[in-house]
């Protein structure tokens, strides 16, 4: 029996499993939907088709040679059987018990995407990820439901088809995400509440993103081929004075002596720096079945320059996933390698401020010893309070990175031949990975003028292996109307980086700095056992309890090990009498859980430990006639152990009209203790007056929620819009040993002067929250220079007079997205929208002021702030330049035509479309970008807009 | 997998038992006892990991935050810059969050637990069961008696800026328990008792190795500590006489005052005289901190002043210079007539703080020796002159001084005799002598002696005139022709920070 399985609008679906009811036969489509059954005995039999998110349909046939059997499978709205993966295993939607969001590739963000975390942007409720900035293959900051960490990671851990991810950047990529090809990703999963993570124990308490990468299935081989070519421009320029504005400031404002210095040029140095950029991203994949072994290979090419010239990423990605079932599928195998080499060249980003600040009244070049680029100088070296010359730093400077990364793993899944109830699952894998680059810089760069240049090759290695294996019982009692699923595992985790510390040259190959060791090993081991019973009562009563121990070589053998448990309730209301046969109602599911997570990316490796540094070169001291090197203890803290975060969820999943209508609401509370966090100790007590120590408490508390609704849904019109929104609250409850609710601890700094601190963390408050002065303004709502509200009333002003108020992390989290299908043609768009976040202007705080613009020997470019402050010195705590951040971007327009198949005979089918990224940003705030992570704008690397022409075929 | 397979240890930092295998283990490890007074950690000096945290490290090296608050706070030093902390200091009024007060009280302390801590790795018990014999055990026992040098020398730092500072000794464990409080006056009996313990111990007067303390240098600190005693321990509780007695042993002991004033302040410092007791060792390539005569010398050059002159072609940090009661107290400071008097620049008032050029800029440091070679630069702003901490002048004037507040075991005759032959280097004659000394005549002689060597602030103080109205200098509490600064200022407050984190301290009053 052969036949096709096809979609709603008449295209073959690739990969779906056509059965034979009452037997082992089975098998799955090719890329054109086709499928093929033999050696059936002529007769009646029932066939039934199944592709997830579809409805499966079972057919009767009679069967004889060359018996024809077709499928129209129909959309399941509801898209309850839908599989998805949970930490060491699977359920389906409808039997989910956490707070755990999907995305598939179909609702990706289109466009130019180099880092998949590109992809969900925007897209999952209570999932933050602020873009980096415009460099190629920059990865976002990613944040799921806020942070609960001050000082350990507070990044996700990310678990790629079993491979988890050791969190840990390579030298010579932008970022470890970034050498993973996009193109592969079948679907994201985002795992938030507790339920849900604490199977992942100490590496959970940020969440999980588990990402499934695509594999093959049809018979017959399938090429798939996708061209993406985009245009970036820049969205945005800093607002800098223009070359006629500097001259007559100068003019009006300068000595003499600054006059003599003004030129006739009329430089945009920023014009000069940024340019309109072009990338391609291809990818060839080719999937089918050989010989029983479903199999999928994918290359992928991209080439992407960035904004900021001299930089470019470019990347070459192969991945192979093979997913044969042997025994009669009794022994699922799933082998998964992937590979890519990237060579990038960096831009020097220092030239991102530059840009700002030169003087728009000189020319590029002049003639001098600088390699011929005009440059302030004091006598015959560059003078050392001026930027360097913003295009000589992009032009006099190469860094070059070229990182080799290989991922894979081998997960053999057997079902017992005598009890399939059991099966053990066994995962091996391994991520390594090789970054090396160097940066030079000519000896006649103003950059490194006295130095001679500089030459500086990296070199590092990552070698991260894991072994996993559980066993799972999965058995329903129909006497006493329950299903129990057991999960009992095992991990090892052995992550290992490898720098390499190379001598520091200048560009005539003299020798300026020996490092004092050849390299380092940075290694960690985590040791687990997991477990998991998930029982289910009438169908409809849900519980679930997961544990799991994890032992870290992070901490002493006293504190090492932690214990995680996890437990939740669900109420699947649909399924109760009352429900079950409503038609407006067609889900409804009450989700309770609470459980404990731990955080174990302390920074360091060896924190516990009392140990003795040997110091560095440059770092000796001479006693008689001889310098020494000398050993200096460390401080340590013998009792570090882990952080661990409380969290209790409410949730509630729910859908209506078939589906037409779905969503979920959740409302949880974070509570962290033992909070890692670099304070203040008693002075004496260690080697430092700070210490990495557990500390305090934290708490988030939040309310997500999202719907998705299909308005039109028709055979030639569908329109599906989604929104999702999120509210995070954190504070600050605890911080020093004492208790002291005075505390506050340094955060974060500014650009400018020395110590310039903004952010600190205090009791009561967000992290990092702003502490200002509080600026006077006259009557017409001009700033006065200097002049703060005395809020202690001593009658000066002094540090006591500063206050807290606002942070950098918004309060709400809105992202909306819709598309438009009408017969072939989809307009789709995804718009977010921060609120509650602020931002300190860093760019006008140092550059908006004339002390900065004008000096004897140099003239500066100046922020165009400088017109509305008029400030003479730098008024770096005024809270002047605290902003509010909130913002709408619509971040994705698209167009997308689906010609599908090109003939009524033929297979080849076609798709182009046409996309727009970073389409527009509403905010009040005047800087380039109102979202940037840590709430201080300076140097921004300006994220593009960019246009881009698609166009993907299938043969 | 076993279960300790989870030990783990780095591959490059290594533990106590192996720092301290060798000999030449202890003597890098004693190493970092001295560089912990010059840097700001092991990384280098670009690197933002330090000794300490929190702030910028090169705010956090001892000379240039101890610097910055004898000289700031004094009628000798301005600084135009608007850093966090600046202001205040110029002001002479600095707070409890001030970074120069964090820097430098926590420099302090983070070298009494570096002292601590080699003194408990090197006992005789732990020498023996190192099986360090021989020769080495008499090294090591040297390097002990340094170490608790350094140690007293940081508490006499801690008791006389601080008052009360949090007092530990080897006797307390690397832990979480809080430090208590010493009171100023039991503080400066620990500091006597300390150096007078290790006097015979320490290496005979220009014995030891460059660098290091010797016996002459505990003496110096024993008589600067007496010569305050009444600071520290209360009006008519002087120790004059000591005072006396401990001078005269570093005047007795072969030192002598160095030809040229200039040299002593030049990269070949240590070759051109006999004069320093003690330096603090700075290189442009082995030594590199921003801070240290690294500071001192690019923060009083501008670009103006021809930097390469001064040995740093790449640097000339503009912003120091000096208050005009500096150069006055020279009456001619051109340099003419008193050769000390080491001044750059036009205008002598410092009528606008914010502005660098408003007051003489000094030149006196330099990374130049007296022949006129740059001193060692990496990168043309590093510097490689060593700071001399203790020198003879000094001592000549703690003996007159000392004779002149009533001190015995001196004598007039030979206290005049000192002074003048710190006069004649300064004239180069002996037209600046004289044949009576005042009490006042030694604060002035030791203004335009030890300018900006460190020694204001504590001077002042001395005097009676860091306080209150008698004497007023520019911007002096805050305003440019000066006021009265209350009586509590005469100690610096404890920094805001520990206070809060150790819940054994009190604040010093007034704070």
């Amino acid at each position: 029996v052969s036949g096709r399985v096809l979609d709603e609008i008449g295209q073959g679906l690739p990969g779906a499993s056509v059965i034979v009811k009452g037997t082992t036969r089975s098998t799955a489509t090719d890329a054109k939907g086709n499928y093929q059954i033999s050696g059936l005995q002529n007769g009646s039999l029932i066939l039934s088709a199944s592709f997830v998110g579809y409805i499966t349909l079972e057919k009767t046939a009679v069967v004889s040679a060359g018996t024809t059997v077709n499928f129209n499978l129909a959309p399941d709205a509801q898209k309850l059987t839908e599989v998805v993966v949970i930490g060491y295993g699977t359920t389906t939607k409808k039997n989910l018990t956490g707070a755990v969001s999907t995305v598939t590739a179909k609702d990706f963000q289109k466009g130019a995407i180099t880092s998949p975390d590109q992809l969900i942007q925007g897209r999952v409720a209570g999932v933050t990820i602020i873009p980096g900035g415009g460099q190629p293959g920059s990865a976002g900051t990613i944040r799921i439901r806020g942070a609960a960490s001050l000082n350990a990671s507070n990044n996700p851990l990310y678990v790629i088809d079993g491979i988890p991810l050791s969190g840990e950047g390579i030298s010579g990529a932008a970022s470890q995400l970034s050498l993973i090809n996009p193109n592969d990703i079948e679907s994201f999963t985002v795992l938030k509440d507790a339920n849900a993570t604490a199977i992942y124990g100490s590496r959970a308490s940020n969440g999980v993103i588990l990402i499934t990468t695509k594999k093959g299935g049809a018979a017959a081989p399938t090429f798939t081929f996708s061209t993406n070519n985009s245009y970036a421009t820049v969205a945005k320029k800093v607002d800098v004075l223009s070359a006629d504005q500097v001259r007559s400031y100068v003019n009006e404002k300068g000595l003499a002596a600054t006059k003599a210095l003004l030129g006739t040029a009329n430089t945009d140095w920023q014009d000069e720096i940024y340019d309109n950029a072009f990338g391609t991203d291809n990818n060839l994949s080719l999937s089918g079945t050989f010989k029983k072994v479903p199999y999928r290979i994918s290359a992928g090419y991209l080439d992407q320059k960035g904004l900021l010239m001299t930089d470019r990423l470019k990347r070459g990605t192969g991945g192979i996933r093979l997913t044969p079932s042997l025994f009669e599928d009794h022994l699922k195998v799933d082998l998964n390698l992937k590979g890519s080499v990237s060579n990038s060249h960096f831009a020097n980003q220092l030239a991102v401020p530059s840009a700002i600040a030169f003087d728009p009244t000189q020319n590029v070049h002049a003639d001098n010893q600088f390699g011929n680029y005009f440059e302030w100088a004091s006598g015959n070296v560059p003078n050392v309070a001026t930027p360097r010359n913003p295009v000589s730093l992009l032009e006099q400077y190469a860094n070059r990175g070229k990182a080799d990364r290989s991922f894979g793993n081998l997960q053999l899944d057997y079902s017992f031949h005598f009890l399939p109830e059991l099966h053990a699952n066994l995962n091996i894998g391994y991520d390594v990975a090789k970054g090396q680059g160097q940066t030079d810089v000519p000896a006649a760069s103003a950059y490194y003028y006295l130095t001679k240049g500089y030459s500086l090759a990296y070199l590092g290695t990552q070698q991260d292996k894991f072994i996993e294996a559980y066993l799972n019982y999965n058995k329903t009692l129909e006497s006493i109307n329950s299903n129990f699923n057991i999960t009992a595992g095992y991990g090892y985790y052995d992550n290992s980086k490898k720098n390499y510390f190379l001598p520091t040259y200048n560009a005539l190959g003299q020798v300026q700095a020996t490092p004092n060791f050849p390299f380092e090993i940075q290694r960690n081991k985590l040791l687990s056992y997991y477990g998991r019973l998930v029982y289910t009562l009438a169908g409809k009563y849900i519980l679930s309890g997961t544990i799991r121990t994890d032992g870290s070589s992070k901490f002493s053998p006293d504190s090492r090990w932690g214990y995680f448990p996890s437990a939740g309730f669900t109420w699947r209301i649909k399924d109760e009498a009352f429900l079950k046969n409503s038609k407006v109602v067609s889900d409804l599911k009450i989700r309770l859980s609470y459980g404990e997570t731990g955080n174990k990316d302390v920074p360091v490796n060896y924190a516990y430990l009392a140990n003795y540094n040997l110091g560095a070169d440059q770092a000796q001291y001479q006693l008689g006639d001889n310098f020494y090197h000398v050993y200096s203890p460390m401080p340590y803290d013998k009792n570090l152990r882990w952080e661990s975060t409380t969290t209790y969820n409410g949730g509630l999943d729910y859908g209506f009209l078939n589906g037409r209508i779905s969503g979920s609401i959740d409302v949880y509370y974070k509570k962290t203790k033992d909070l890692l966090a670099t304070i203040e100790i008693p002075i004496g007590t260690n080697f430092s007056n700070q210490l990495l120590t557990n500390v305090g408490n934290m708490e988030n508390r939040g309310i997500e929620a999202s719907i998705n609704v299909a308005l039109l849904k028709g055979d030639r019109v569908n329109w599906d819009i989604g929104f999702n929104f999120a509210y995070n609250k954190n504070k600050v409850s605890n911080l020093t040993l004492n208790n002291n609710p005075n505390y506050k601890q340094v955060a974060r700094g500014i650009t400018g002067g020395i110590d310039n601190y903004v952010q600190y963390h205090a009791v009561g408050l967000q992290p990092y929250a702003f502490f200002l002065y509080k600026q006077v303004y006259d009557a017409s709502g001009s700033p006065l220079e200097g002049v703060y509200e005395d809020l202690s009333g001593d009658g000066r002003i002094s540090e006591e007079d500063r206050r807290f108020y606002k942070s950098p992390a918004p309060i709400y989290v809105m992202g909306f997205n819709t598309s438009f299908n009408y017969k072939k043609w989809t307009l789709s768009t995804v718009l977010r929208s921060n609120i509650g976040a602020y931002i300190y202007d860093n760019v006008s705080s140092q550059f908006g002021v004339s002390r900065f613009m004008m000096n004897e020997k140099y003239i500066n470019n100046a922020a165009a702030d400088i017109y509305r402050s008029k400030f003479v010195n730098n008024q770096y705590k005024s809270d002047y330049y605290l902003k509010n951040a909130s913002f709408l971007k619509m971040d994705n327009l698209g167009l997308n035509f689906n010609a599908g198949r090109l003939s009524r005979t033929g297979t080849a089918s076609l798709s182009i479309s046409a996309n727009c990224q970073n389409v527009f940003v509403i905010s009040d705030y005047k800087g380039i970008d109102p979202e940037i992570f840590s709430g201080i704008d300076y140097n921004l690397y300006p994220r593009p807009r960019t246009y881009t022409l698609g166009v993907n075929v299938g043969f | 997998c076993k279960k300790d397979s989870l030990n783990l240890i780095p591959t490059n930092d290594i533990i106590a038992d192996q720092v301290y295998s060798t000999p030449e283990g202890y003597k890098q490890a004693f190493a970092k006892v001295y560089a912990g007074w010059a840097l700001v950690g092991t990384k280098g000096p670009g690197s933002l990991i330090g000794d300490l945290a929190g702030f910028d490290p090169a705010q956090t090296d001892f000379l240039r935050q101890y610097w910055n608050l004898q000289e700031l706070c004094s009628d000798e030093a301005s600084c135009a810059w608007p850093d966090p902390g600046v202001p205040d200091a110029v002001y002479a009024m600095p707070g409890a969050d001030n970074n120069m007060i964090k820097g430098l009280y926590a420099r302090c302390i983070y070298q009494i637990t570096l002292v601590n801590e080699f003194l408990r790795e090197s006992t005789p018990e732990k020498l023996s069961s190192r099986n360090i014999s021989g020769q080495a055990v008499t090294d090591i026992g040297g390097y002990r008696m340094e170490a608790r040098f350094l140690r007293a020398y940081q508490y006499s730092i801690l008791m006389d800026l601080f008052g009360n500072p949090p007092f530990l000794t080897e006797a307390d464990e690397i832990g979480t328990t809080a430090p208590k409080q010493i009171r100023r006056a039991d503080l400066f009996n620990y500091v006597e008792a300390e150096l007078k313990a290790i006097e015979g111990e320490l290496a005979a007067p220009m014995t030891n190795e460059y660098g290091r303390a010797d016996r002459a240098a505990a003496w110096t600190i024993l008589a600067r500590i007496y010569l305050n005693s009444e600071v520290y321990l209360g009006v008519g509780k002087g120790k004059f006489t000591e005072a006396i007695t401990y001078a005269a042993k570093v005047i007795a002991a072969g030192y002598s005052l160095a030809g040229n004033y200039k040299h002593l302040f030049m990269t070949d410092n240590n070759k051109t005289g006999k004069e320093i007791i003690l330096t603090i060792n700075y290189d442009g390539f082995k030594t590199q901190t921003y801070g240290g005569t690294t500071f001192l010398i690019n923060a009083n050059v501008d670009p103006g002043m021809n930097p390469a002159s001064f040995g740093i072609p790449g640097g000339g940090w503009s912003g120091y210079r000096t208050k005009s009661t500096l150069p006055l107290l020279f009456g001619d400071y051109s340099g003419n007539t008193d050769k000390r008097a080491l001044f750059f620049g036009n205008k002598i008032a410092n009528d606008d703080i914010a502005v660098s050029t408003d007051g003489l800029r000094t030149t006196k440091f330099r990374n130049v020796s007296s022949t006129g070679e740059p001193g060692g630069s990496q990168d043309g702003t590093l510097c490689s002159l060593d700071f001399p901490l203790l020198r003879l002048a000094d001592v000549y004037l703690v003996y007159a001084e000392a004779v002149l507040r009533g001190g015995t075991g001196g004598n007039m005759g030979q206290a005049i005799s000192y002074f003048n032959l710190i006069r004649q280097r300064a004239y180069g004659n002996t037209s600046g002598n004289v044949s009576t000394i005042t009490l006042n005549d030694i604060l002035n002689e030791r203004g335009r002696e030890l300018y900006l060597e460190g020694y204001r602030r504590t001077d002042l103080i001395r005097f009676g005139k860091f306080t209150g109205s008698d004497y007023l200098w520019p911007w002096k509490g805050g305003v440019k022709g000066g006021k009265a600064l209350e009586d509590f200022r005469a100690l610096f407050p404890l920094p805001s920070t520990d206070v809060v984190a150790n819940p054994n301290l009190t604040q010093n009053t007034g704070y």
